[in-house]
């Protein structure tokens, strides 16, 4: 059965004390080591029926208007490892808005509510594993982590890939936020590089003129376990 | 062949509910389904805490062991309210035969995102009342025999099941995480 490569060092460890949050909520006991079966390699089949119309642009959700703010076209692709197009996966996102609010009951700093913005989105992506979604810039908002903490403008995203093993939930950064130095989720990731993939990169070629600045973002999910397999021989 | 560095996960955060949460994501069967079950229960911290925020979400084979059943969406999602509950409406998956001789007992795969969660967590269902089939699963097995009582779904006496999920604790009653 296929098996999926196991990332060693890469996710932030789920107790990161700088993130408060996870004090409570990560696990005392070390996991255990799941043999990857049928369960582990499959997953579900979420075609068009889960989008509907205006989930690729979060900027014309609402019949008041547009939303304020930059407007932003948001794309990349979704890969293995070895490089591979995940094609038809979904892929869903939800952000603050301009001023860096959520639309959600829970969030009652005092920046303004946008009423023609939800801030949620979906795509499927096409056959090379290539997505693109139009949406603003979402603002910078404090939290109680910390005194004054900040944390940089992020986009969420979820992603299911083919199977289980490959679900992701991330979120996407915007090349020079001045906040990333003090901003404990940023930094859980613990290796430097893979940090930095976390952070979208400014496309000029994306841009539409007179129109939309661009972010890609490439997502690489789990590829095949690539430890090298005994090939039969022919005598 | 060239290597693309993996993409790191980050936490879903206190407001996943602007996206992930769907309509019918309980609903891995329509209500009225014959053999329809719920499965139910609670998502707790380290300290006993209701977790108010968090995504449980389900996969499973049907009940013929099919993962491609295109009437089966095999995916259930449920956001868990403040006393940190949450209800997934489901089939019992079928025993699977591994293909080196062993058989899986019926168990569905679940995730668990939240705030405070940097990375999902991952755990299974499997049901109290398969005994014998828990019995002979090669995961189960693997599990220290303490511990393996945090995965069982209980018989709730009213034709559904209850599985708590304790985030963090002590050997004997923190919920089994798995890494996959």
């Amino acid at each position: 059965m296929e098996q999926f490569e196991r990332p060693r060092g890469l996710h932030p460890p789920l107790a990161s004390p700088a993130y408060r949050s996870t004090i409570l909520r990560s696990p005392a006991q070390p996991p255990v080591l799941l043999r990857q079966r049928l369960t582990e390699v499959t997953a579900p089949l979420l075609g068009e029926g889960r989008i509907g119309p205006g989930d690729n642009d979060l900027t014309r959700q609402h019949d008041g208007g547009e939303a304020q703010g930059q407007r932003i076209i948001v794309h990349g692709r979704v890969l293995d490892s070895d490089g591979r197009a995940v094609p038809d996966t979904l892929v869903e996102v939800w952000q603050a808005n301009a001023a860096g609010r959520y639309r959600h009951s829970n969030d009652t700093w005092p920046a303004p509510i946008d009423p023609n913005f939800t801030g949620a989105g979906r795509v499927l992506t096409d056959s090379d594993g290539y997505y693109r979604f139009t949406t603003i810039k979402p603002g910078i908002y404090p939290w109680g982590n910390s005194p004054n903490a900040w944390r940089p403008a992020h986009i969420h995203f979820s992603l299911f890939g083919r199977a289980f093993t490959q679900r992701l939930v991330t979120q996407m950064y915007f090349p020079g936020d001045p906040m990333f130095f003090q901003d404990p989720i940023f930094n859980s990731v613990p290796d430097e590089k893979a940090r930095q993939r976390l952070v979208s990169r400014f496309d000029l070629e994306a841009t539409q003129p007179e129109w939309a600045l661009a972010y890609a973002f490439d997502i690489v999910l789990r590829g095949p376990d690539g430890t090298p397999m005994e090939e039969p021989h022919d005598d | 062949m060239t290597e693309y560095g993996l993409t790191p996960s980050q936490t879903a955060g206190p407001f996943l509910h602007l996206a992930l949460p769907w309509p019918d994501g309980p609903d891995v069967v329509p209500d009225g389904t014959p053999g329809a079950i719920l499965i139910a229960g609670r998502v707790v911290d380290g300290e006993g805490s209701p977790v108010a925020d968090a995504l449980v979400e389900t996969w499973q084979c049907d009940g013929d062991g099919r993962f491609d059943d295109p009437g089966f969406r095999g995916l259930g999602r449920c956001a868990t309210d403040p006393d940190g509950r949450y209800g997934i409406r489901t089939v019992k998956p079928a025993a699977l035969a591994t293909g080196d001789g062993d058989t899986e007992a019926p168990h569905i795969d679940v995730s668990i995102f939240a705030r405070g969660l940097l990375d999902r967590v991952v755990t299974r269902i499997y049901f109290a009342d398969e005994t014998v089939a828990n019995g002979a699963d090669p995961t189960l097995s693997i599990v220290d025999e303490p511990r393996r009582h945090t995965l069982m779904a209980a018989p709730d006496g009213a034709g559904g099941y209850t599985f708590d999920i304790r985030l963090q604790g002590d050997p004997d009653n923190e919920t089994v995480f798995f890494d996959v």
